[in-house]
Formats: C-alpha cells, sequence, structure tokens
C-alpha cells in the first residue's frame, strides 16, 4: 500500500503536528502479533535474532502476549508443543533466520509424526537478499517441506493477513501437524493498511470434521456384532479428536478388551477393568498374546506403528481389521484392512456404538474370561514397585505422591518406556511423550509448555540422564519462569535402551553406550537455580520425594539406577510381537534371560492354549 | 497444447528415441499419468516432487504448464503402476497446494509428442 508521508516516526508525534497524536503506522510485525492475538495466543516460546527482531519488537509494543525465552530454539519448539498436546490447540513458537530456524527442525519433525499442531514463525533475510548466502540465511521453506503439514515462505505484507490465520486453519484441520511460516524481514517491516490492521480477517479455525462413510460403519457394526474374540485397539488420533470417552462407553457397551498405543495412553483409564495398557514392543506379555487371539479388531486413530504391530504380516494373524482414521493414506499403508473408513474417529465411534450389540447380547463372556485368565497367567511384572530408589519404583511412588490430574512427560528411552507400561495415567491429555520420531531432550522443555498451558497442574517429567543432556539448558528457562515441572531422574551414567539393544541383540558388545564420567545433575540443576533432592542420599527417600512433588515450582529429584537393568517385556525389533523376551514371573529372579527358542515355544503353545478354550 | 511442426526435413533425428518415455517403465511394468491441479507459486514443484523422492518412488517424466491466466498449474507425472500408487495418490492429494488428482493408463503418444517437441528443441540449442 502506498503512503503519503513517507516518515514513519515511532517517536511521538512531529513538532508542528496537528494536536490528536498520529497514531504510529503498524507494520506486518504489528499484524503478526495482531492475528496471533486473536487465535487466542497467550504464550509464544522463542529466542529473537536479527532476522525476526521486528517481530519481537511488536510483540513487546502490544504487551499482550507473555513471551518466553528458550535457551535454544528447539526447546522453543517443544515448549510449544507441551502446550498444544495438553490443550489441543495450536501453539506457537518464534526462531530466527538460519541456525535458529534449522535448530528448530527437530521439533518440527517431531510435531508432525505425531500430529501435534504448532506453528512455527521464523524471520528470514529480506526477500532482495534470499538466495545470495546472506548472513544467516538458510532455505528454511525448503528445509521444513518434508517435517511440516504445510508451509509458507511469505512474499509480501499483503499476503500476512491470509497466511497467519490458514497456518492455524491447517495446523488443527483433520489430522493436525506442524505448520511453518518464514517472514523475510522486509516482509516484517512493510507498512500495513490501518484499514486492514484495524479490521484483520477473522481467525484460522479447523474445518469440520470429515464424516465417516454410513456403509463402512454399518459394514463395520455387523463385523463386530459376530466378533467371538474382538479387540478395539486405540490410537493418538482418539485423543487428538477428543474422543476417548466414547471409546470408553463403546468398549464397555460391546465389552471389548482395550489396547492402547504409546501415543493414546490415558484414552481409556489405567486400572478399567477392559484395558489391557500398551501393546507392542514394550506391552505386558497378555496383551501381545491376547491380540494374537482376537478375531476382529477395531483400530481407531492410528497408523500401525513397527513399535506397535511388530512384523506387520504377523500381526493378529487372525484377526479382520476394522480401521478408521482421518488421513486417508493411512488406510491400507502398513496392512491391507479389511474394512477402512475414512473420518474423524469421535463421529464414527458415535455412530458405531448405537448399532452394536452389547456386550450381553453377543455373548462376550467366555471371550472376557479368557482376557482375565491370560491377564493372571501372564502379569505384567514391576520389580521394585514399593521403592522409589528403583526404575519402577521412582514412577510408582511419584504417582501416588500427586493427584490423578498431573500431567506426565517423559524423554526417550528405558525410562519413557517404563513409565508408559507403570504409571496409572487417568485421563487424555495428561501424556506428553516423543512417540514417532523418538526425541532425546523432548521432556523437559515439553513438560515446562504443559506446566505453561496448565500452571495449576503438577507437571511430573521422567527423564534420563542421556535425554536430560540434550536439553539441559532449558532448566534456565523452568527455574526463570518458576513452572511447577518436577524432574524425575533415572541416572544410570548410560544410553540404557541402547546399551539394552547391544546386550540382547550385539552379543553383548557395548559400544559407545556407557558414559566415562559421572555428571552431578544435583549442582547442574542448582548452578541453574533449580532446587535439586538426591534420593541416594536420603534416609527417609519415599518421604523427601513427596515432599520434593508438594513444593511448588520447578525441582530435581535424582536417583542412581543400575544401567544393567533392562525394560522387559521386549520384542526384538523386526519379530512379531509372539517374540517377547523377559518379563516372565519367576519367583527369586526377576529377569531371566530366555533364549530365543524357549521363548518362542512358550509363546506359541500359549497362544494355541488360548485358542483351544474356545474351539 | 499446439505444438509447431519444424520437424518435417530431418526426422531422423527422432527415430530412435533412447531417453524418449514410453508406455512402460523401463522395469516393464505399465505407466500411469498423474494430473495434478496445483497453486502456482515457487515452492509446489519442490512439494510434489519431494514427496515422491522421500517416498522412494521413481518419477519417469514431469510437465508442468500453467493454466488460467496463472493462478494454478498443470503438473502431469509419468509414474510406474505398482501396488503403492494408490497410497502414493493419496500422499499427494495430502498436499494443500495440489487442487485436484486424477490418473489414466499413459499412452506413449502423448509423451512422444512432447519427445519429438524436445528434439526439435535440442537440434536448435546444437545450432547455438
Amino acid at each position: 500500500m502506498p503512503t503519503h508521508t513517507p516518515s514513519r516516526s515511532t517517536s511521538g508525534p512531529a513538532p508542528g503536528a496537528a494536536p490528536a497524536p498520529r497514531k504510529r503506522q503498524p507494520n506486518g510485525a504489528d499484524l503478526v502479533i495482531r492475528l496471533l492475538e486473536r487465535q487466542g495466543i497467550d504464550v509464544i516460546a522463542g529466542i529473537p535474532g536479527g532476522a525476526n527482531l521486528p517481530l519481537y519488537d511488536a510483540l513487546g509494543r502490544a504487551g499482550s502476549i507473555r513471551h518466553v525465552l528458550a535457551r535454544h530454539e528447539q526447546g522453543a519448539g517443544f515448549m510449544a508443543q507441551g502446550m498444544a498436546r495438553v490443550t489441543g490447540r495450536p501453539a506457537v513458537f518464534f526462531a530466527t533466520s538460519g541456525p535458529g530456524a534449522t535448530n528448530t527442525l527437530t521439533a518440527i519433525a517431531d510435531a508432525k509424526l505425531d500430529s501435534v499442531p504448532v506453528v512455527c514463525i521464523t524471520g528470514q533475510v529480506p526477500l532482495s537478499l534470499v538466495g545470495s548466502d546472506a548472513f544467516q540465511e538458510v532455505d528454511i521453506y525448503g528445509m521444513s517441506i518434508p517435517v511440516t503439514k504445510h508451509n509458507f515462505l511469505v512474499r509480501s505484507v499483503e499476503e500476512l493477513a491470509e497466511v497467519i490465520p490458514a497456518a492455524f486453519r491447517i495446523a488443527a484441520s483433520g489430522r493436525p501437524g506442524p505448520v511453518l511460516v518464514d517472514i523475510p524481514k522486509n516482509v516484517q517491516m512493510a507498512p500495513v493498511d490501518q484499514a486492514v490492521f484495524d479490521n484483520p480477517p477473522l481467525p484460522g479455525q479447523p474445518a469440520p470434521p470429515p464424516a465417516p462413510d454410513p456403509a463402512g460403519i454399518s459394514r463395520a457394526a455387523a463385523l463386530l456384532d459376530a466378533a467371538k474374540r474382538p479387540m478395539l485397539y486405540l490410537g493418538g488420533g482418539v485423543v487428538a479428536s477428543g474422543a476417548s470417552d466414547m471409546a470408553v462407553q463403546l468398549a464397555e457397551r460391546a465389552g471389548l478388551p482395550t489396547v492402547m498405543t504409546l501415543m493414546a495412553l490415558g484414552a481409556m483409564p489405567a486400572g478399567h477393568p477392559l484395558s489391557l495398557g500398551m501393546l507392542g514392543m514394550h506391552a505386558a506379555r497378555h496383551t501381545n498374546l491376547l491380540l494374537a487371539e482376537c478375531d476382529v479388531l477395531l483400530v481407531a486413530g492410528a497408523r500401525f506403528d513397527d513399535r506397535a504391530v511388530g512384523k506387520a504380516e504377523r500381526f493378529c494373524p487372525q484377526a479382520t481389521i476394522i480401521h478408521i482414521d482421518i488421513d486417508e493414506s493411512e488406510l491400507d499403508k502398513i496392512l491391507p484392512v479389511h474394512c477402512g473408513i475414512t473420518g474423524d474417529v469421535g463421529l464414527a465411534l458415535a455412530e458405531l456404538l448405537p448399532l452394536l450389540r452389547t456386550r450381553a447380547e453377543a455373548g462376550r463372556e467366555a471371550w472376557l474370561t479368557r482376557v482375565e485368565e491370560c491377564r493372571r497367567r501372564h502379569p505384567f511384572v514391576m520389580p521394585g514397585a514399593d521403592d522409589p530408589r528403583t526404575p519402577y519404583g521412582l514412577i510408582r511412588c511419584a504417582a501416588d505422591a500427586v493427584d490423578h490430574d498431573a500431567i506426565v512427560a517423559t524423554d526417550v528411552g528405558q525410562h519413557q518406556m517404563r513409565t508408559a507400561q507403570a504409571y496409572p495415567l487417568r485421563g487424555p491429555r495428561r501424556w506428553l511423550t516423543s512417540g514417532g520420531l523418538g526425541t532425546m531432550g523432548f521432556g523437559l522443555p515439553a513438560a515446562i509448555g504443559a506446566a505453561l498451558a496448565r500452571p495449576e497442574a503438577t507437571v511430573l517429567c521422567f527423564t534420563g540422564d542421556g535425554s536430560l543432556q540434550m536439553n539441559i539448558q532449558e532448566l534456565a528457562t523452568a527455574a526463570e519462569e518458576g513452572v511447577n515441572v518436577k524432574i524425575l531422574l533415572a541416572d544410570n551414567n548410560a544410553l540404557g535402551l541402547v546399551r539394552q539393544q547391544q546386550e540382547l541383540f550385539y552379543e553383548g558388545r557395548l559400544v559407545a553406550s556407557s558414559y566415562r564420567r559421572k555428571v552431578d545433575f544435583a549442582r547442574i540443576a542448582e548452578g541453574f537455580g533449580v532446587p535439586a533432592v538426591d534420593l541416594d542420599a536420603s534416609e527417609h527417600p519415599l518421604r523427601d520425594l513427596a515432599d520434593a512433588l508438594r513444593a511448588p515450582g520447578p525441582c530435581l529429584i535424582r536417583v542412581t539406577v543400575p544401567a544393567g537393568a533392562n525394560v522387559y517385556p521386549m520384542v526384538p525389533p523386526g519379530a512379531d510381537n509372539l517374540h517377547m523376551i523377559g518379563g516372565e514371573p519367576e519367583p527369586g529372579d526377576a529377569m531371566p534371560a530366555l533364549s530365543e527358542d524357549d521363548d518362542d515355544s512358550d509363546t506359541h503353545a500359549d497362544a494355541t492354549g488360548g485358542r483351544h478354550v474356545h474351539a | 497444447m499446439s505444438m509447431p511442426d519444424t520437424a518435417t526435413p530431418d526426422r531422423q533425428h527422432l527415430s530412435p528415441r533412447p531417453a524418449c518415455p514410453t508406455a512402460v517403465a523401463p522395469d516393464a511394468r505399465p505407466l500411469v499419468a498423474l494430473r495434478l491441479t496445483v497453486n502456482n507459486h515457487p515452492g509446489v514443484m519442490s512439494h510434489v516432487c519431494g514427496l515422491f523422492a522421500r517416498r522412494a518412488f521413481n518419477v519417469e517424466a514431469i510437465l508442468c504448464t500453467p493454466v488460467n491466466g496463472g493462478q494454478v498449474s498443470r503438473i502431469w507425472l509419468l509414474v510406474a503402476e505398482d501396488e503403492r500408487l494408490e497410497q502414493m495418490v493419496r500422499q499427494v492429494r495430502k498436499l494443500h497446494d495440489v487442487l485436484d488428482v486424477r490418473r489414466r493408463p499413459a499412452g506413449g503418444e502423448g509423451f512422444a509428442r512432447l519427445a519429438e517437441c524436445m528434439a526439435a528443441w535440442e537440434r536448435e540449442t546444437a545450432g547455438q
């Protein structure tokens, strides 16, 4: 837009100006902040730099949005993810051009794989310099294509008014995901027509969820009604569509034993009689055994990740599979399904529920009795659950000390799998874990983001020494913001899950999986301004743990755990889910080392036995 | 698209067409033409080609031209018919700048005519 006056003074009215002080003409950056306000954004994590300083200047002038200064752009990205994962609404983070932008990529890729709605706004060098290898110039538009749901390079200030609402609409519509908006500095600084600024476009809202095909729903109902041994398999899409209650109701009505992926934990509360917890690589033995027996499997909002289904061709070999997903490209991607339904999981389950025969009508008692028998014969083994100075005990005792609304974040590794196995999650949107990408360093900044969005909640962050060191600088952010994040560090001075794989699958050759030098994490935390409790030195570890969890603000609670304590059961990568190693209840020997042959014969015998019950 | 007939005198340049796509892929699978209607802005080709590359799906030939005054473009992709094609089409449909995807069996003729056109350009370039 042409302006009549070349002066864009920010220092008040010029001498001799009209009595009413003229408003400073807004620029592109002001418009971005205004559009973010209208999207309901009240917290932004980020780091300023040369190419996004106009955005920061506008942020400061507006004064309406709290900015959280991360210590690394990846940390800022995971803080945004933390906010988005607990609220279900898109969250925003800022980074400058060049290294600031490249540092965001891991957090963006993580959001893509776990379908988390975040909007990353990067500064870019002025358009006139784009392509010239200017200082701190990288092609973040090109680099982020494979890891975003969509991305934009804004080429004019006029585009901003369309692009920002579109970014939010795309991030939150259908299957959610990350959107990157790259804004050159000259676009941020270009004047914006006052009329556009005063009447900006409407905020971007998620598109109405697609309705499922009624014929598919009827077929699914018929298949389930005829099933003798049906099961329900919930994925992260159930949480994303807010369908957790509906899924539980459906399971209860039809009497469906229910498994969850890592991403869906909490969708059915732990301890629910129909819940069999997580399936897959580190599932309880009974969970994978029962899946092999089921004859009809209803899969809702899941994508058959290899960590969940193992060797896909041997997954649920007896089952007719019904698959509901909002993303059509997930149907038939890994497994050919017998009944594929594209649509919102919540809508689909709501339509399916009244069509289904009830548990009694369908005669499910024999199957449910078999489920209980299998659960009793192959229980999940959790050694040391009462002692907070053991890997499982740290998780269980912390859970006992906080209320059901606590939010649980994890990093990636053995502690993550143990938390998934052992933490009694009571509801959705309280579980933050890097499922698809498996990003070490996710936990602490995601926990900070969750605490920013839910200041009233206690946020537990279970972590390991390897993961914590990948974003340990965010301890400074936690201290500065005073967030209620309790870091529970199971410190084995090793990369435990790597070590476990080397022990089990590389003939015990441990290469580069242990640290030669121990880190004093309590002193590190205190140096950042975060109080620390070392349970190793505690005379009353349970009491000290509870006290630390009750005190407001951030805290680090550390305990030494043995590097040789593996997570069991474990399905070897690439094997089928019946090929479980370890996790058998053996009196006197908590973790028997089974040979593969022993394990095979045992599980096959059991699966056959299970079928005989219903033959 | 109209093509000026500049190739009448010496068609022998065209007769062996080693690089010219035909109706089968190099491994003898039949070819399919995908017709994409896309928003015309810089970056769309990156989105489309990058998707095929990172999902390890070969593209035999690409043609892209603006239509309707340049607001949208048409991209024609020549790909091998295989069991993953439906999955690729679904992935392409998810791209926000892709407005429409259709497919048809690829007879060799269309691309053969395009090859003729390109052969003419080759000759002109060779004369420079």
